[in-house]
């Protein structure tokens, strides 16, 4: 139903690219300016850049299974930030029963510290401590999540295959409604802290990290990096490592292809023998895999859970997937990374709590201008 | 129940139900949709007073929660409407209600608090800051209309959403907490929100009009005789109160449906590009219709938000938004009747009655209430269900939730329509979907 409206000669798209360029360039502009003036140190640049950085990996972690849904079963899925919720609960649960044996009662610990009898410093859960019980909470938040959304496209979905956009979108609100009041019946609704305060190594030089660390060095970057907190380095691997798995998977298997094959053209795909049924469960076991892990690896670095961080965080999520292109996972990942440094390096010029504010703006405007993603349409190439 | 018996007056004419009204016959449906409304409402009523003598809830209980009830079906009813405007007549899709009461209900706020409290407001009159809300609540409509509207339906829904949120940020901000002009300290009040003078202030202004007096004193006393207190007949008479604007909302909305405006509105909901071809001005009237429903929802928010005396940032979850959906969805996206219906269904059965069980639950049942839900099933497992109903007594909040999303989807499955949506007013004249049938004869 889409339709371009000109102005004159120059296209609202044309338009809305040139002010959101210039709008970048003066903005990089001022950053100079208040580095070169002494306004801004630049290890707040840096701490901030980096911020962004790690908000990107969970918010694209999301954002590739909300892409994929949209593209695959063509509606957008309202659910997808509970699908979050649901992994980090039931992953720490697993957690919890693996790592606190003998430190609290089963009750406190299956219920995730819901009475006070099981509290994370008391059980160990960090990282050092239980590495066991937090690599198996991690497995178990895909696992579970993947369990969830199957059994709700099973209920739900799969009666509706052929409903069209806006009645799956508005089922997909039931079921995030029902989902997030489920967590919230058992676990009740109470805020609160499940991991212990994150263990730190360091301070290490910058051409010790990695990867990153060699880049930078090589590029002549020579600063200290400060204690690496081994919480947000835990959730940068696994992130990275599932996204480049993600990424074999759908270049280099016959599954991978038939994806691509069907979100790009539906019908073409149905013609030439694709088994749609199939495709589909693969794209909720994925989806639904990335988004628990995602849920538990926020949790593990911002050590709070409660039942309303997936469903806050789904906007930032979609605000992703639109920018890259609703479709592309790359997309995704590209936008994930703008809106996890639009949060972030934001902070500069505007208060903390309307950063959010400003990356939803970023997303409404793109939607309006370039509807298509600032990548341009790129179907999951 | 005062109100019923003013409710049944509408209509007790021989009703007639054809698929296609001519616009005679909607005159008689519009009668008979008012005397299903009221018969609706008066065994719905009839049915929990009953339940709640039979198992013992006081009289002033039993009447403070119709009253309750009154008072929500009418909100939904005025917000479904207003929503059915966006949706079911013109297929616009906003998910962001809420935003537009917010802005609705906080420059209602903000003109007629008191200049001396904190934050300020204008010490307008109350009438003023109605109709500036509501103003307010178009203009911002206007906003987000101009440019929005020419995208997908469901990259507007984002969008919409994305603007409720963005309301909702920017209000409990910190930078618009308070803004100081010339020594006084106005702004958003930031978490902590806005006192005024609640909107249902104008019952107690009315019954001492002089005319109103002795009625008013009739009233609390017929009251008194059965053990209701005045507070509760106060929230009765607001109820009706609002139930003049429902009246006067679903006559504008039947008014704009049946005018050459409201059949392109049909229209562009069903085939946009074919109305565009006939050479209707579809954008301009988009952004028209979508700027009366924000206005409706501003007005809606502000009765609804605004009769407590403070407005706060909790209050204007987007989930708000979705309960309103949920209403309409119930009654038949489409239909004005259905809109009612659907939020008095709504306000009564899901929002509502789950309290009433509680507080029958309360008079009668001698439960404990447990720690956690593991507590409860190991005393279930040693035989005692009483700890486990103690606690889904407890957490019935999150039990009306998980209802309210299974209804949805429920609906979205077997009845996507709704209940009255087979009444869903069609923009060709006749309709041609059912030809076949040889039921239509114009």
């Amino acid at each position: 139903m889409f339709n371009q409206q000109r102005f004159s000669n120059v296209s609202a798209q044309d338009l809305f690219g040139y002010i959101l360029l210039a709008g970048i360039v003066v903005l990089a502009l001022d950053l100079v300016r208040r580095l070169v003036m002494g306004t801004l140190a630049p290890g707040t640049l840096w701490a901030l850049t980096w911020n962004g950085f790690v908000d990107s990996l969970y918010i694209g972690l999301a954002a590739i299974g909300l892409s994929m849904t949209y593209s695959i079963l063509q509606f957008a899925n309202f659910s997808h930030g509970d699908l979050v919720t649901a992994g980090a609960f039931g992953g720490w649960t697993v957690a919890y029963i693996i790592g606190g044996i003998g430190a609290a009662g089963f009750g406190s610990r299956l219920l995730l510290d819901a009475d006070g009898g099981a509290q994370a410093g008391a059980l160990g859960m960090d990282i050092v401590s239980s590495p066991l019980a937090l690599l198996v909470g991690l497995v178990a938040a895909a696992l579970i999540t993947i369990g969830i959304a199957l059994a709700i496209d099973r209920l739900v979905y799969k009666r509706m295959r052929r409903a069209g956009g806006i009645p799956l979108l508005i089922a997909s609100i039931g079921v995030a409604l029902a989902l997030r009041y489920l967590i919230a019946l058992v676990y009740t609704v109470d805020s609160r802290g499940i991991v212990a305060s994150a263990p730190f190594v360091g301070p290490l030089e910058v051409h010790e990290l990695a990867v990153v660390g060699s880049l930078l060095s090589a590029v002549g970057v020579e600063w200290n990096i400060g204690p690496v907190n081994l919480h947000e380095a835990t959730l940068v691997i696994s992130a990275l490592a599932l996204i480049i798995g993600v990424h074999l998977l759908l270049q280099y298997t016959k599954l991978g292809k038939s994806m691509r094959a069907m979100s790009d053209n539906r019908d073409l795909a149905l013609v030439t023998g694709i088994e749609t049924e199939r495709v589909i469960t693969a794209t909720w076991v994925i989806g639904a895999g990335l988004a628990g892990v995602a849920g538990y690896l926020i949790v593990l670095d911002q050590s709070q859970i409660s039942i309303n961080f997936g469903w806050f965080l789904l906007l930032l999520i979609f605000a992703a997937v639109i920018l890259g292109g609703i479709g592309s996972i790359y997309g995704a990942l590209a936008g994930a990374l703008i809106i996890g440094l639009t949060i972030n390096v934001s902070l500069i010029w505007i208060p903390s709590d309307l950063n959010e504010v400003a990356a939803f703006m970023l997303m409404i405007m793109v939607l309006i201008f370039k509807p298509d993603g600032l990548l341009g349409g790129v179907e999951t190439a | 129940m005062s109100d019923e018996s003013t409710r049944e007056e509408g209509g007790a004419q021989p009703e007639e139900q054809s698929e296609n009204p001519t616009p005679d016959e909607t005159a008689i449906r519009w009668q008979s949709d008012v005397k299903f409304i009221a018969k609706l409402v008066a065994v719905t009523y009839v049915g929990f007073a009953i339940l709640g003598l039979v198992t013992g809830v006081s009289t002033n209980e039993i009447a403070g929660f119709l009253a309750t009830v009154t008072f929500y079906a009418a909100v939904f009813a005025l917000l479904a409407l207003a929503l059915n405007l966006h949706w079911g007549y013109t297929g616009l899709f906003n998910i962001g209600v809420v935003g537009f009461m917010a802005i609705g209900v906080y420059t209602f706020a903000i003109l007629t608090a008191s200049p001396e409290a904190s934050p300020a407001g204008l010490g307008l009159p109350m009438v003023v800051g109605v109709i500036g809300g509501t103003l307010a609540a178009a203009l911002a409509g206007a906003v987000i209309a101009l440019p929005a509207l020419r995208v997908r339906a469901d990259y507007f829904a984002i969008i919409t959403l994305g603007f409720s949120e963005i309301v909702r940020l920017s209000i409990t901000s910190g930078s618009l907490r308070q803004v100081e002009v010339n020594d006084r300290v106005y702004g958003t009040g930031g978490g902590s929100g806005i006192r005024y003078d609640p909107v249902d202030g104008v019952v107690t202004w009315l019954l001492e009009l002089p005319g109103f007096e002795q009625g008013g004193e009739a009233l609390y006393q017929v009251a008194a005789l059965v053990n209701v207190t005045s507070s509760v007949v106060d929230r009765f008479l607001y109820a009706v109160i609002l139930m003049i604007f429902i009246v006067l909302f679903y006559l504008l909305l039947t008014r704009i449906a049946r005018s050459p405006f409201g059949r392109v509105l049909k229209a562009i909901r069903e085939d946009e590009i074919a109305a565009r071809s006939l050479g209707k001005r579809t954008q301009v009237t988009k952004i028209k219709v979508f700027m009366v429903g924000t206005a409706l929802m501003g007005l809606g928010g502000i009765l609804w938000l605004g009769s407590r005396s403070l407005v706060s940032p909790d209050g204007l979850m987007p989930v708000i938004t979705f309960y309103i959906f949920v209403a309409l969805i119930i009654g038949g996206s489409g239909s004005n009747t259905g809109s009612v219906v659907g939020a008095f269904v709504f306000a009564a059965f899901l929002w509502e009655g789950p309290r009433f069980i509680r507080t029958i639950a309360r008079t009668n049942l001698d439960y404990r209430p447990t720690g956690t839900i593991y507590d409860a099933f190991v005393e279930l497992a040693a035989l005692d269900p009483m700890p486990l109903i103690g606690y889904l007594i407890g957490s019935l909040d999150e039990l009306r939730w998980i209802l309210l999303g299974t209804v949805l989807v429920v609906l979205m499955i077997k009845r996507p329509k709704g209940l009255l949506g087979e009444r869903k007013e069609i923009a060709a004249a006749t309709d041609l979907s059912h030809r076949p049938r040889g039921e239509t004869d114009e």
